[in-house]
Formats: C-alpha cells, sequence, structure tokens
C-alpha cells in the first residue's frame, strides 16, 4: 500500500497552508497542557451523557466515543468543490429514487439492471406510485467522504436511511470551543450550530398538504436502547419537537396522533429514526414493538411525510454505489464531480473471478451491511480469515462487492506517543427541503485510532474529531 | 405534553424522592440501635425498618434475619429488591434519558452524575459505618440537589406540576408509612410510660422526616406523642405532613387543570383528601383510630396515583 497522503505534511517538511496556524500553535503548546485539555474533554463528554450502546457488549453498554482534541481542517476552497459535488450527489439520488418508484426509466435504459432493484430487500413496492410531498425522499443525507491525494474527494458510502454522528458534529465544536477558544481565535472557523435550525426549516417545508400552516413535526426514536438514543434526544431538543416512541403515537382514520396530557394531537411530519423494518407491524415486520401500526396506510393517505421517505435503501445500498457516475449522469447529464471508489461486483463473473484471485488486497464488503460489520480488509487479514470469506463468497457472490484497499488521507492525532498520523474519513450531512438543499460547513471526521488501521467505525474502536472550514 | 412524559417525570421524581426516604431511615435506625439496649427496649429497629420501607415480605423471602447488615445491605443496594436506593437512583437515571428533552441540563446533570458516582464508588456497597454514612450523605444530597435544580432551573408549566406531584404523592406515602408502623409508640394510652424508651423512638421518627428541629420550633414543647402526630398528619407547614404534601397536590393539580381548561376525578379526589385533612382535629383522629384514619390515607393516597395515571399518563 501506498503511503498515505497527510493533510497536514507535505512529504519533504513544508505544511499545507490551512494547516500552518495549528502547527504554530502546537509547537507552542506544552503537551502536557494539551493532554490536561484532553482530559477534561472526556470529562466533558461523560458528564452530557453523549455515550453510544454497543451491541453485544454486556460489560459497559454506554461507552464513550474516544474524542480527539486535534481539529481537522480544511480550506474554504476544498469545501466549495466538495460542497458542489455532495449537492449534486445528492440531487441525483433523490431523483433516482423518484424513478425507481414512478417510471423507472433508468431501468428502460438500462443503466442499472432491473433484477437489481427488484430482487432487493431494500426495494419497498409500498412506494411504487407513492406520491411523496415535493418529490424529496432523502430529506438527511450522509455521504461518506474519504481523500487520497489533494485534489479528489471521494465518496466511500451513501447514506440514505437514517444517517447518524450529526449531534457529535455539533457536540465537538461546542466543545472545542469551550477547551480551546485561543486556537479558534486565530482562525476563522465556519460555524456549523445553524444545522437544527436549518434541519426544522426542511422537516417543515416538506409537511403533507392536509397539514396546517403550523406544522407539527416528531422524531422517532427506537427508544432509549438504541445505540444513537443520544442523538435522537439531543436533535429532538435542539429542535423543539417532541421524542416519540412508536407507542406515543397512534392512527386514526389515517392520520397519525402523540398521545398527550391534553389528548390527542395530530403530527405532520415524521423525522423517523427507526428503520423501515420497524415502521409498521401491518406493513413490514409483524414482530416490531418500535412502530406504530396503520402508519404506512397514514402515509398513503398523504397525511404524514416520513423523512427519509420509506424505501430509500435501494439508493445506498453498495451494489447500487457502484452504478452512481452513470446515475448522476443520466439524471444531470453531468460529470460527476466527486469521485467513486472503483467497485468490483461479485455478481458478475468476471468480476467475482478477479476477486476471488486478489481477495488478500481487497476490501470486501456485504452489500446490505453497515457499521463496518461483516467486512474483510485483505491486507490485514490472517489466511484463515481470507480462507472463511472465500467460501462465503463463493456461495453468495451477489451479497457482496470489492474495492481496493484505499490509503485513506491521514491527519495530525493524539497518541500516547505524542502526535501521530492517522487515516479519517468525513460525513457531511446535506439537508433537502422543499425548496433548496443545505449543508453546514462540515461534517463529523471520524479518524482510526489503532495505528494503520483504516476502520473508523465507532463500533469498532474508532474517535472523532472537530472538522474545521476555514473561511477565507 | 406526551403522556410518557409526564408519566416518566412523575417517576423520575418518585424515584429520588423514596431514594431520600430510604437513606433518612436507614440514618435513624442506625441512631437508635446504637444505644444501649435499656433505652429502646426489645423491639427490632432493623424490623420495623423494613416494615417502613414496604419491603418486609420479600426481604424474609432472601434473608433470614433483620440485622443491621442484612437490611442496609437490602435497602441500599440489593439488586433484587426493586426499590432498593440503588435500583432508584437507576430508575431515575433511565426514566431521565428518556425524558432528557424535558429536563434542564441541572437536573440530568444531577441525576447522571449520582448515577456514575453509584457505579464509580458505590457499586461494591459500603464495608464500614464511616462509608455507609458518606453514601447515606451522598443519597440525601442528591435529592436535595435534584429538587433544588428542579425548582430553581424548570419552566412552570406541566412538566414542572408533573414532577412536583410525584414529589408530593411519594412523601405522602412515606410519612404515611411511618407512622402506621410507629403508631402504636404515638398511643396517648401510653404516655404514661413516657420513659427515655419513647423518647428515642419519638425522636427516631421525627428524624426520618428530618422534623426533628422543626417540632420544637412549631411546639416549644418536650417530644410529646399526639404533638409529634399533630405535626406529621395536620400541620401545614411542615414540607414532609400530610397536610402540607396535599396542599401542594391540590395546588398543582389545579394548575394543571387550569392550563388545560379542564378538571377531572384527579382534582376531585385530591381535593376531597385535603379537605378531610384539613377539618380534623388529633382529638378526632385518635377517638376515631389512629391506625384506622392512617390505613384509610394510605388507600386513598395510592388511588390518587390510579387517577393521575389514568386521566393524564397513559
Amino acid at each position: 500500500m501506498a503511503v498515505a497522503f497527510d493533510e497536514m505534511n507535505i512529504a519533504g517538511g513544508d505544511l499545507r497552508p490551512a494547516y500552518r496556524e495549528l502547527a504554530r500553535w502546537l509547537k507552542e503548546t506544552p503537551p502536557e497542557a494539551l493532554e490536561y485539555r484532553r482530559q477534561e474533554a472526556e470529562l466533558l463528554f461523560r458528564r452530557i451523557g453523549i455515550t453510544f450502546a454497543v451491541y453485544g457488549d454486556s460489560e459497559s453498554t454506554e461507552r464513550l466515543i474516544p474524542f480527539d482534541v486535534i481539529p481537522r481542517i480544511m480550506s474554504g476552497k476544498e469545501w466549495a468543490l466538495l460542497e458542489k459535488g455532495l449537492k449534486q450527489r445528492v440531487r441525483a439520488l433523490n431523483m433516482f429514487l423518484r424513478d425507481i418508484y414512478h417510471g423507472r426509466d433508468i431501468l428502460r435504459a438500462e443503466i442499472v439492471p432491473g433484477d437489481l432493484i427488484f430482487q432487493n430487500p431494500v426495494f419497498r413496492p409500498e412506494m411504487n406510485g407513492q406520491q411523496v410531498p415535493h418529490d424529496v425522499y432523502v430529506h438527511i443525507a450522509g455521504i461518506d467522504i474519504v481523500r487520497v491525494d489533494a485534489e479528489d474527494f471521494i465518496v466511500l458510502e451513501d447514506n440514505a436511511r437514517t444517517p447518524s454522528g450529526v449531534s457529535y458534529m455539533l457536540e465537538n465544536r461546542e466543545i472545542m470551543m469551550r477547551l480551546f477558544p485561543d486556537l479558534f481565535a486565530r482562525h476563522k472557523v465556519a460555524p456549523v450550530e445553524r444545522y437544527p435550525d436549518e434541519l426544522l426549516a426542511a422537516l417543515r417545508s416538506v409537511a403533507p398538504l392536509s397539514a396546517s400552516s403550523e406544522p407539527t413535526v416528531a422524531l422517532l426514536t427506537p427508544g432509549v436502547y438504541n445505540s444513537a438514543y443520544y442523538e435522537h434526544s439531543f436533535l429532538a431538543d435542539k429542535l423543539g419537537i417532541e421524542l416519540v416512541e412508536g407507542r406515543d403515537l397512534i392512527v386514526k382514520n389515517n392520520e397519525v396522533f402523540m398521545r398527550t396530557t391534553e389528548g390527542l394531537k395530530r403530527v405532520d411530519v415524521i423525522y423517523r429514526r427507526v428503520d423501515d423494518d420497524f415502521l409498521d407491524p401491518l406493513t413490514f415486520r409483524p414482530d416490531s414493538v418500535l412502530g406504530v401500526p396503520g402508519l404506512m396506510s397514514a402515509y398513503a393517505a398523504g397525511n404524514i411525510t416520513l423523512a427519509n421517505a420509506v424505501g430509500t435503501g435501494i439508493a445506498d445500498d453498495k451494489a447500487i454505489y457502484s452504478y452512481m457516475p452513470d446515475i448522476v449522469k443520466f439524471y444531470l447529464g453531468e460529470e460527476p464531480i466527486l469521485k467513486n471508489v472503483p467497485t468490483w461486483r461479485c455478481r458478475e463473473p468476471k468480476d467475482l473471478a478477479y476477486v476471488l484471485d486478489n481477495l488478500s488486497e481487497l476490501v470486501v464488503k456485504e452489500v446490505h451491511g453497515s457499521g463496518g460489520y461483516g467486512m474483510l480488509i485483505g491486507p490485514a487479514a490472517t489466511k484463515a480469515t481470507i480462507e472463511a470469506f472465500r467460501d462465503k463468497l463463493k456461495r453468495e457472490p451477489e451479497g457482496f462487492i470489492a474495492q481496493p484497499t484505499l490509503a485513506l488521507s491521514t491527519c495530525p492525532t493524539c497518541t500516547a506517543s505524542g502526535l501521530a498520523p492517522r487515516h479519517v474519513d468525513l460525513r457531511p450531512f446535506v439537508l433537502t427541503g422543499s425548496k433548496s438543499t443545505t449543508i453546514v460547513p462540515g461534517g463529523l471526521t471520524r479518524v482510526a485510532l489503532k495505528e494503520g488501521s483504516l476502520v473508523v467505525n465507532s463500533s469498532q474502536g474508532g474517535g472523532t474529531k472537530d472538522t474545521w472550514i476555514l473561511d477565507e | 405534553m406526551l403522556s410518557r412524559t409526564a408519566e416518566n417525570l412523575y417517576w423520575l421524581a418518585r424515584y429520588v424522592e423514596r431514594a431520600e426516604y430510604l437513606a433518612r431511615t436507614i440514618d435513624a435506625t442506625l441512631r437508635v440501635t446504637a444505644l444501649p439496649a435499656a433505652y429502646i427496649g426489645k423491639t427490632n429497629e432493623w424490623d420495623s425498618a423494613l416494615l417502613t420501607a414496604g419491603v418486609a415480605a420479600s426481604f424474609y423471602q432472601a434473608y433470614e434475619e433483620a440485622n443491621e447488615h442484612n437490611v442496609v445491605e437490602y435497602l441500599s443496594f440489593s439488586p433484587n429488591n426493586p426499590s432498593s436506593i440503588r435500583n432508584c437512583i437507576e430508575a431515575a437515571r433511565l426514566n431521565s434519558r428518556s425524558v432528557r428533552t424535558a429536563l434542564t441540563s441541572e437536573m440530568w446533570d444531577t441525576i447522571n452524575s449520582a448515577w456514575i458516582e453509584l457505579q464509580a464508588v458505590w457499586s461494591k456497597g459500603t464495608s464500614t459505618r464511616e462509608d455507609l454514612a458518606k453514601f447515606l450523605r451522598f443519597v440525601q444530597e442528591t435529592s436535595l440537589r435534584f429538587d433544588g435544580s428542579a425548582y430553581r432551573t424548570m419552566l412552570r408549566n406541566d412538566a414542572y406540576w408533573f414532577s412536583r406531584m410525584g414529589v408530593h404523592l411519594e412523601r405522602a406515602d412515606n410519612t404515611a408509612r411511618i407512622l402506621d408502623v410507629k403508631y402504636h409508640v404515638l398511643l396517648p394510652e401510653e404516655e404514661h410510660v413516657g420513659g427515655p424508651l419513647d423518647f428515642y423512638q419519638w425522636s427516631s421518627i421525627l428524624r426520618s422526616v428530618s422534623a426533628l428541629t422543626a417540632y420544637h420550633w412549631v411546639y416549644r414543647e418536650t417530644l410529646k406523642p399526639w404533638l409529634i402526630a399533630d405535626l406529621l398528619i395536620l400541620n401545614d407547614t411542615l414540607p414532609r405532613s400530610l397536610a402540607s404534601c396535599y396542599g401542594n397536590l391540590v395546588r398543582n393539580l389545579d394548575q394543571i387543570g387550569v392550563a388545560y381548561g379542564r378538571q377531572g376525578p384527579a382534582q376531585r379526589h385530591a381535593r376531597g383528601i385535603r379537605n378531610r385533612l384539613e377539618h380534623s382535629n388529633m382529638n378526632d383522629i385518635f377517638q376515631h383510630g389512629v391506625h384506622e384514619f392512617i390505613q384509610e390515607f394510605i388507600t386513598d393516597n395510592s388511588r390518587l396515583g390510579e387517577i393521575i395515571t389514568k386521566q393524564y399518563l397513559i
């Protein structure tokens, strides 16, 4: 694997311009002072209760995501390009979904094979012909971006279902501003605090026609035991909306109501953090206790907006991912600004043969997996793991895709032995309402804290950083 | 507000109040049992601590004997006792987590810090008297901080009133339970005993509702059983008296009624109990039987809990 691109240090000793001030500050700041503030940050996180649950981990069910106090910095110019690319990508995702559940032009044009849609468990036939307000399907998208050099941004993954992590983006900034006011005084960092306002505006803009002029928005959570529960309560609080569970909602005459101390109150828009499968036991999984019986019929009647819409999984599926450059071109007639990682589709015999021959160099992912579970990182895996994976692949090739192992860019990070480069990715959050698509500058930077590791997922020992976009 | 949110706030306040009450009960019992046997007689004070906590039956399923070690363990730390102090704090934290948006950051911080301390410092229980004293102080301070931050930081709306209702309902229940277990030492016919034995029993009752000093301020008298009963039942200047709890419950329910533009059975039931307390005097209560009076009150009080739940919380 090639030496990774470092976002601060250029080989040969020079600094990239965005990091000059930070480097100066680091030189002036004694390591003990940095360590002291690092500990203080951890204490703050624990007191505020910013924790997440790790499934299958009985020892400590609530854990902190490690926070690295060294910010990740990008120039305003870099951001402008990224922002343009993100908006383009999300526009295409929305048009693709509208098409898949209506006219299906893209299938007729044979850009995307039909069986990839219709045989896909995340395709929702219930959505065929269903109108969604303003044709917005993906109101909140989390697009995972990586870099391998100074020029390009590459999309690693589109998250069009219920992307999480935005609370960390906001809290990381709060804590950084509290702990490092001096560092902020020396930089012009674009603010992120507008996010909750923009989210609320986007959600209200897509209220159904039958809603009053002051639509009621609620956030639907699976409950306190969900790993992202902190984020759900955090967002509900910032948006000033009710945080509801399935049992708080009831459907009557195809309208959705919440049970309040003053009786039933109509809800118009649900920002749902519950997966499709659990939304409505009458339509999807009958054993779901997280959902609301009848929700889908209220949805079909056009009396409730769900954000994101049902069935968006078909757009962020890893098998569809490989077609994204063509999807962008098909709907927008533009060249994609953000690149894709070259992807081998194991469902295609030619690609499968290549993948099987080169397992030790590739990253193989489950088409429907997420959270870094169930994937093989060839260069880091033992022979036995690779062989076990080979059997899995042969048994069910259509369940996997493979990509080259990318040398993800690195950023300076606090480690036990001082500052050292660690691999990072970035998840910006793209909001789409009836009129506009907005992105607060930055996003959530995730960092693989183990030396050499490429897995940034919090469930696998990753941490986070504050992301600074310089306002030049 | 969401019914579930109101329910969580109400129970959150009850759990915190209960934890404090248990801590006070243990504290008061420790003081009495430290006295030489001649001063307290042959009663098993640890057994009556269990009775006032309402967990005697389940205790004896797990333990043979009600002694200091067993009872402190059961009331404070036992995972098997659903209303042990530890379980109360854990339940309070869980409730807080599910209604975080309805709590002020100060209230959340109080409960979350208490929960963190419970795990970090008290996960193995206490091994010495000194440790135990520290633990009991920690529990009482948590409750004071919680109450104080609710009082100082919450908006005066239904969230606040539901939370206050939890406090007063739980408090009334606790005070009534002490009276229920100890009523026999308050009976006037035993007045002539009047020896040191009763004195320590009486002061212990007052201590468990933090009213020992208050007693002297109110009556400027030596401890007299009927005055103690009067203080705990009818004197509405004492925050833990039944009369005071019901004054507050009626006020909170009325505030909710005004805000929602509607009264219901909860308001009527609470007012009924309050009126009975207002129109009683200790003579009548003793004539009618303290025990019967208290029993009736406990039933009425838990009935109010059920009515509130039905009217607002489900």
